[in-house]
């Protein structure tokens, strides 16, 4: 019988993993760059952040092959210059949502007050100082716009995704295409359609729920893809379950799948709603754009947070300008939690990449 | 404690190293392993394992599933770090030097063990020729004459014959053995010095199987090769040495190794002998 | 003791025929998920319908000059009657200004997209890739009125002095020559404000595709001793290549359908415009919104004209992307 020896285990190591060696020679590479960015901006004509930002990319990336191709060659140097590249590229990616956030804040945050929340603009014009009148209007108008467009696209979107999933008859690939391609209609498309289909032959006037058609339409696609890709993750065996046990199709999706889905639905419900609050082209041609609260879905034209910030920006005076980016910035903020809530919903139940 | 058991008797291994000495190009030990520990976050995978590959030998590591085996061969050749949990303890000694020292540059080390992989995985946006010849234009190598090149890998794999006439066609219409194939001759290609197989067969027929034992065993004379199977007879029929691996429920480890005859015929640890007679894995 | 083995029936008898007769629980229900799913078919349908219906007029009278003529004109007799015969529709000008600025917005966004989706599928520490990704989604969900002001406020002084400079240096290119000092409000710019917007959607695919290419391809071509570049260059481009184009067309018709954000950055002018630091352009969907507030009953159906040839445009370009998208990974090619 023969033992193997018994040696205490070692401690676990990563020797590939970048020692403080390699990581100062990073670091010095940085500054190499940085260094000649600065050199460079006060020789030559070329000014500003980004003038800076693109000669310090430029620069690290070349010192970075030079410095590579010495260490190991051309593969090595090659492999590193394509690296910068992409890590500009992500930079660069990342960088207007920064500056959006930001410009948003500091153009935004003089216009808020508490009055934005309580008072509407029936009596004062876009042009007032910035303390008087508010969006409370514009809220209530954005909100209703998008229940109504909710009551309309969340049914049928989940039961596209419901056919998609559950039935997969011989329509899934024409619907599947379908629901892509309607996912890139224009949003002035789907304004003018309204427009032809129901505001020219009946109402003939502006109105809210108009609006709402228009956004449900934008709305659809956004509904189903997301709840699809909820319900595709639903394992079969919970299907399989429900039918053994004596249900009809109908009660093991109802009782049995639906249930199981109910967070990523609600996700794709949520992301449905942020992607149509802002939308601004087919408000202008179906729901105008009064200053005056209006409870009204049906009837009369309905303020909404997007066309208050068109009004206010096309009004162009410095405070009516305060007001686009405050009334933006509420909207965003919107955006935002809508966004926040349905990822923490979205995590939750499955685990999403 | 006797040291033989964890290496094999040394005169058995001097007399084995004897009988390979024609057509072992490199001096001294080419492939050693020194201590390996491997773990996967918390897990510790295996444990302490020291081998030594001869030039000129086909060494076969054997054992049930789980016990570690091919993350040992990985280890060999640098890719178990890719696993983003992964640690390792010990070294590996390629001609004498640590791979995992620091400043090691890994693509060299890749270039000189290569690896040939359970499932066949040839390139399908390119042509046999180019697939043969990737190796080159991934670590951008020179070479004087890719004709010549091109034909003594194909040839080694003993594919040659069976596709000389179509080098300039994608390989997709190849059959499994024929791409395994394929997969060899692009591992020859950069000319390693050891070629790690890891399950090379078990995705194949047998008729294909029979094939690459023969590659495996004409190959051995200038590559070093060290081979992760399942199949204790293709470890009997192609291999020197064998090396046994076992998993208690904690890290892999190495029970026993020796030249294959002794392994299969005289074992001298109970479990190996359980092993290799079946009564379980 | 051998068993004898039963003899093969003389013929292999016929297969059943399994029937399922649904309830009528679920013969409602198919109905019912079924009509809903059709739905969009339905309402393709009809926007094509309704448009077609209001345009057709417009068309029929303007014929091919629709497409090819860069007039807009309403003309109005002298009984104040909207006279069809004299009025001239042509949207060629804005045809042409939407895919100068489309364009544009592929070429300054593409790259930047693919290489940033790169880096996160292929590049980036795991934290690094959550926040980021978190990030760009956000971004997708932005409306596009905040871009058009961000990109006419904030957006204009840099793009501005990036104009002037593309101009002083690069004017031997006949796009970047300028008739006029004029470079505000460009559809340079307006190509940058779409590049922007189009950069969530672009990365967001091509991460997805990216993601897919098969790991036993990356560690052949890791184990043959390339580097990552060469790795991806061998195994992940390749594999990628298709998708990537299909998302790229559907930024592309994206930006081809924006309305607001050209709209407010852009110096709406009708003409055909191909110097693209001078500040004049439009794009069909910003024409229509211009258009509309002051139209007529008769020029707002040649607007729906408009509006139908953009439809189908869109439609196209997204079709075409789609089925290029949903081709990789069948082939792995």
């Amino acid at each position: 019988m023969s033992t193997v020896e018994k040696v205490a285990a070692p401690k676990p190591r990563k020797p590939w993993a970048a020692t403080p060696i390699d990581r100062s020679k990073t670091a010095g590479i940085i500054l190499a760059a940085a260094l000649v960015s600065f050199a460079v901006v006060a020789i030559t004509p070329m000014k500003g952040k980004l003038a800076y930002a693109a000669i310090f990319f430029t620069a690290y990336i070349i010192i970075d092959f030079v410095v590579s191709y010495q260490k190991a060659g051309r593969p090595a140097a090659v492999d590193s210059l394509f690296r910068g590249l992409v890590t500009t590229a992500i930079a660069i990616a990342v960088t207007p949502i920064v500056s959006i956030l930001v410009t948003v804040w500091v153009r935004g945050h003089k216009g808020l007050h508490w009055t934005l929340f309580t008072k509407d603009m029936h009596s004062n014009s876009f042009t007032d100082p910035v303390g008087q009148g508010g969006l409370l209007h514009a809220i209530i108008g954005t909100f209703l716009l998008v229940i109504v467009a909710m009551v309309i696209s969340v049914p049928i979107g989940i039961l596209t995704a419901l056919y998609l999933t559950e039935i997969r008859g011989r329509f899934t690939r024409p619907i599947e295409f379908l629901v892509q391609a309607m996912s890139g209609v224009p949003s002035i498309v789907a304004g003018l359609f309204i427009y032809a289909a129901i505001l020219i032959p009946f109402t003939k006037t502006v109105n809210g729920i108009q609006g709402s058609l228009a956004l449900a339409i934008l709305m659809i696609p956004t509904v189903a893809r997301t709840s699809q890709e909820v319900l595709k993750l639903i394992p079969s065996d919970l299907r399989e379950a429900g039918v053994a046990l004596g249900g009809t199709q109908f009660r093991s999706v109802a009782l049995v799948v639906v249930p199981a889905a109910r967070s990523g639905l609600i996700t794709a419900m949520i992301l449905g709603v942020a992607r149509v609050a802002g939308e601004t082209a087919p408000i202008l041609l179906l729901t105008g754009g009064s200053g005056t609260k209006n409870y009204n879905v049906f009837s009369g034209s309905l303020g909404s947070l997007p066309n208050y910030v068109w009004q206010a920006f096309s009004a162009g005076t410095p405070e009516s300008i305060t007001r686009a980016w405050a009334g933006i910035l509420v909207l965003l903020i919107i955006v935002v939690i809508l966004f926040t809530a349905a990822r923490v919903l979205g995590n939750r139940k499955v685990g999403k990449k | 404690m006797e040291a033989t058991t964890s290496k094999g008797s040394l005169s058995e291994i001097a007399a084995a190293r004897q009988q390979k000495q024609p057509g072992s190009n490199a001096l001294g030990v080419g492939l050693e392993a020194r201590g390996v520990h491997a773990w996967f976050g918390e897990k510790h995978a295996l444990a302490n394992v020291s081998l030594d590959f001869w030039p000129g030998t086909v060494t076969a590591l054997i054992g049930p599933s789980g016990c570690g085996k091919s993350t040992f061969l990985r280890t060999l050749n640098r890719m178990h770090e890719f696993i983003p949990t992964a640690a390792m303890a010990g070294e590996v000694l390629l001609n004498g030097e640590d791979i995992y020292a620091a400043g090691v540059d890994v693509t060299k080390i890749r270039l000189k063990v290569g690896m040939v992989f359970q499932k066949p995985n040839p390139f399908p946006s390119m042509t046999i020729a180019e697939n043969v010849l990737a190796g080159l234009k991934l670590a951008q190598l020179k070479i004087e004459n890719k004709d010549d090149l091109l034909e003594e890998c194909l040839e080694r794999a003993g594919l040659w014959a069976e596709v000389k006439d179509r080098l300039n066609t994608h390989g997709g219409a190849l059959s499994g053995g024929q791409q395994q194939r394929l997969c060899i001759a692009r591992a020859l290609a950069v000319r390693p010095q050891v070629l790690l197989m890891d399950e090379p067969c078990s995705a194949l027929d047998p008729g294909s199987t029979l094939r690459i034992e023969e590659t495996i065993s004409q190959l051995s004379s200038s590559v070093t090769i060290v081979i992760v199977t399942h199949n204790m007879q293709q470890a009997a029929r192609v291999s020197d040495y064998t090396a046994f691996f076992l998993s208690d429920g904690g890290p892999g480890q190495m029970i026993e190794v020796g030249s294959t005859n002794d392994i299969f015929s005289r074992p001298k640890d109970e479990r190996t002998e359980n092993y290799v007679t079946g009564r379980f894995g | 003791m051998t068993s004898t083995m039963t003899q093969m029936p003389a013929a292999v008898p016929e297969k059943r025929e399994i029937t399922t007769k649904p309830r009528l629980t679920d013969r409602i229900f198919r109905g019912v998920v079924t009509s809903g799913g059709l739905s969009s078919l339905v309402i393709l349908g009809l926007i094509l319908i309704f448009l077609l219906f209001n345009g057709y007029n417009t068309l029929k009278t303007q014929g091919i000059h629709f497409l090819t003529s860069s007039n807009w004109q309403a003309v109005t007799n002298d009984a104040g009657k909207f006279d069809p015969k004299a009025s001239h529709f042509g949207i060629a000008a804005m045809l042409i200004g939407t895919m100068v600025v489309a364009l544009i917005a592929v070429v300054v966004g593409v790259p930047i997209s693919v290489g940033a989706a790169i880096y996160l599928t292929f590049y980036a520490p795991d934290f690094i890739k959550k926040v980021m990704v978190s990030a760009i989604d956000l971004m997708a969900a932005f409306p596009s009125v905040l871009f058009g002001l961000w990109g006419f406020f904030v957006l204009e002084s840099s793009g501005e002095y990036w104009a002037k400079l593309l101009n002083k240096y690069f004017s031997w290119i006949p796009i970047f020559k300028l008739p006029a000092p004029y470079v505000t409000r460009s559809p340079f710019i307006a190509g940058l404000v779409l590049a922007v917007m189009i950069i969530p959607i672009v990365t967001s695919i091509s991460r997805e595709i990216f993601s897919q290419t098969p790991l036993d391809r990356m560690q052949a071509a890791y184990a043959l001793g390339g580097t990552r570049f060469a790795m991806l260059r061998a195994v992940a481009f390749p594999y990628a290549r298709s998708g990537i184009v299909g998302g790229v067309m559907l930024g592309l018709g994206r930006a081809m359908g924006e309305t607001v954000a050209v709209y407010t950055v852009l110096n709406i002018v009708y003409q055909v415009n191909w110097h693209i630091l001078f500040s004049a352009g439009g794009n069909v969907a910003s024409m229509i919104l211009l258009k509309f507030g002051e139209a007529s009953p008769d020029e707002i159906k040649a607007l729906m004209a408009a509006g139908l040839v953009l439809f189908i445009l869109t439609l196209i370009v997204n079709s075409l992307a789609n089925v290029i998208v949903s081709r990789t990974g069948k082939s792995g090619r």
